[in-house]
């Protein structure tokens, strides 16, 4: 047994009464879908799963808030971008409910990161409030054309579901730090998938390359998000040696991760200098 | 009759032609659905009067990775039975929400298709399912249906993520688990175009659930009874 493990098994062991509260309102809430009372009961939730947890005294804490901070960069980005566009009114306004509840959750994404990296004992230092979304006028405005606006929704989307699975393993060593970041990555597929078929695509990453509609270099910006999405080999496994379902559709059925790196390069010009 | 399936079901597999969901709708549909649904009730003391040949066998997931893997196999056999009756059902779909539910069906049985082979020898059995409870020629209860296997899945995929020993399998599960995420959320956009992510409009997260949590609502569905007790907890 590692060090870390043991230090989970300790964590586990000696769950705190508060842990346990949250975890009980959380199954109670399941059970009782779409009441008030759920919906309260969950607003107060993430920040006490996180201050609720043991002082860490993981091996990788450091290697942990670089994780956190990375997450909170893109978080940022996407709050920045839906808010801008709500205050800009680019989206539609049948879409307009939609997008508010995406920047809702994107708020609650960076509230509940700035806080556990502040309860860790982190700090925000170097992680950008400032973007610039024409990534210095590369691009025309996102908020004064619907369609590129929802195009450059879409890519934030998809890069922040392959984003969180990248960093998946690194957070492995702890199992509520774990959990929660899989929690917010499922939402923000839950997003994409939204935005996707707002724009008359499948829920479902069906590009290999860039997307198409707003010039080559857009095209080429966002290549790096979709470049690995025809992988069918997980695991060391290559599904299409095991199944009779048609190549596109296995390519459908996983999402590809992305690097730290590879992302960084997707988000970095959105960086206001 | 299998030529109609086969027509419906693309990229069928031999055993699925075997399995034909028409029929098996049928035979789950009558006495034996009965049978079954009385054992598979809950009622313990009626299960345990009934002679040991009756009582179904348990399907034992197994233990560490293995378990989890087993697990995941056992609800993608759930979704790729459920969606394979789907396409092969008139339930009163547009084509543009059949073009959906196919898309929904292949999935799924990739991902089955994917487990059984990764697990090989340790892979669970082909399970048999009961959707009575189900009306396949009302699209509503379907995509009800559908809606509570794929956010089941989020929740499952997600809960069991701290449970794998394994990094590489912890990206597999994360790499499947986003594409429930948006099955679940293109369901619910078939069912309510204006709705709004409303089950954790307040927090932004996802559900995650325990193997316990979820058999417990997927149990119902599924005729033999799964063991999870092997399965590792934390």
């Amino acid at each position: 047994m590692n060090i870390i493990k043991l230090f989970d098994s300790f964590n586990i062991e000696h769950k705190s009464e508060e842990e346990v509260d949250v975890y009980m309102s959380r199954k109670e809430a399941f059970r009782k879908i779409g009441s008030l009372a759920k919906k309260m009961t969950l607003a107060s939730l993430p920040l006490a799963a996180f201050t609720a947890m043991p002082k860490m005294a993981f091996a990788s804490g450091h290697e942990v808030l670089d994780v956190l901070k990375f997450a909170l960069t893109l978080e940022r980005l996407e709050y920045d971008y839906y808010q801008k566009g709500l205050d800009a009114g680019v989206i539609m306004g049948e879409d307009t409910g939609l997008f508010m509840a995406i920047r809702d959750h994107e708020m609650a994404h960076v509230k509940l990161l700035e806080e556990t990296i502040n309860a860790l004992g982190g700090n925000l230092d170097g992680v950008a409030s400032q973007f610039d979304f024409t990534a210095g006028g590369a691009f025309p405005s996102p908020f004064e054309n619907y369609h590129l606006f929802l195009a450059l929704s879409q890519a934030f989307e998809d890069t922040g579901v392959k984003a969180y699975k990248g960093q998946a393993p690194n957070l492995k060593d702890n199992d509520t730090l774990l959990t929660v970041a899989l929690q917010i990555h499922s939402v923000e597929a839950r997003h994409a998938a939204r935005i996707r078929r707002l724009r008359n695509r499948k829920g479902w990453i069906t590009e290999a390359e860039g997307i198409e509609g707003f010039g080559g270099t857009f095209k080429m910006a966002t290549n790096p998000i979709y470049a690995n999405e025809n992988n069918t080999t997980h695991a060391g496994l290559d599904v299409l040696t095991v199944t009779d379902v048609e190549q596109d559709a296995v390519q459908e059925a996983w999402d590809e991760f992305l690097s730290k790196e590879t992302v960084l390069e997707i988000a970095t010009p959105f960086v206001a200098q | 009759m299998s030529k109609t399936v086969n027509f419906k079901v693309k990229g069928s597999r031999p055993q699925d032609r075997l399995n034909n969901p028409r029929r098996s709708f049928l035979k789950f549909g009558g006495a034996t659905l009965a049978t079954a649904g009385l054992v598979m009730s809950g009622c313990k003391e009626i299960y345990d009067f009934l002679p040991k040949q009756l009582q179904p066998d348990k399907v034992k997931l197994g233990s560490g990775d293995t378990g989890i893997l087993n697990y995941a196999y056992a609800l993608e056999q759930l979704e790729a039975a459920f969606y394979t009756l789907v396409i092969a059902t008139d339930c009163g779909f547009t084509d543009h929400e059949y073009r959906v539910m196919e898309d929904l069906q292949q999935h799924e049985v990739a991902h089955r298709d994917f487990f059984k082979a990764a697990l090989g020898n340790k892979a669970i059995e082909d399970l048999t399912f009961d959707f009575s409870d189900v009306n396949f020629l009302d699209k509503e209860s379907v995509l009800a249906t559908a809606k509570t296997f794929e956010n089941l899945g989020v929740g499952a995929y997600n809960g069991a993520g701290k449970l794998l020993e394994s990094a590489d399998l912890l990206v597999v599960a994360g790499k499947i688990v986003s594409v429930e995420a948006r099955h679940a959320a293109v369901i619910l956009e078939l069912m309510d175009p204006d709705s709004t992510f409303v089950e954790f409009i307040s927090d932004g997260l996802d559900w995650a659930l325990s193997p316990a949590e979820v058999l417990e609502a997927a149990q119902p569905f599924i005729i033999n009874k799964i063991d999870a007790s092997d399965l590792p907890t934390a």
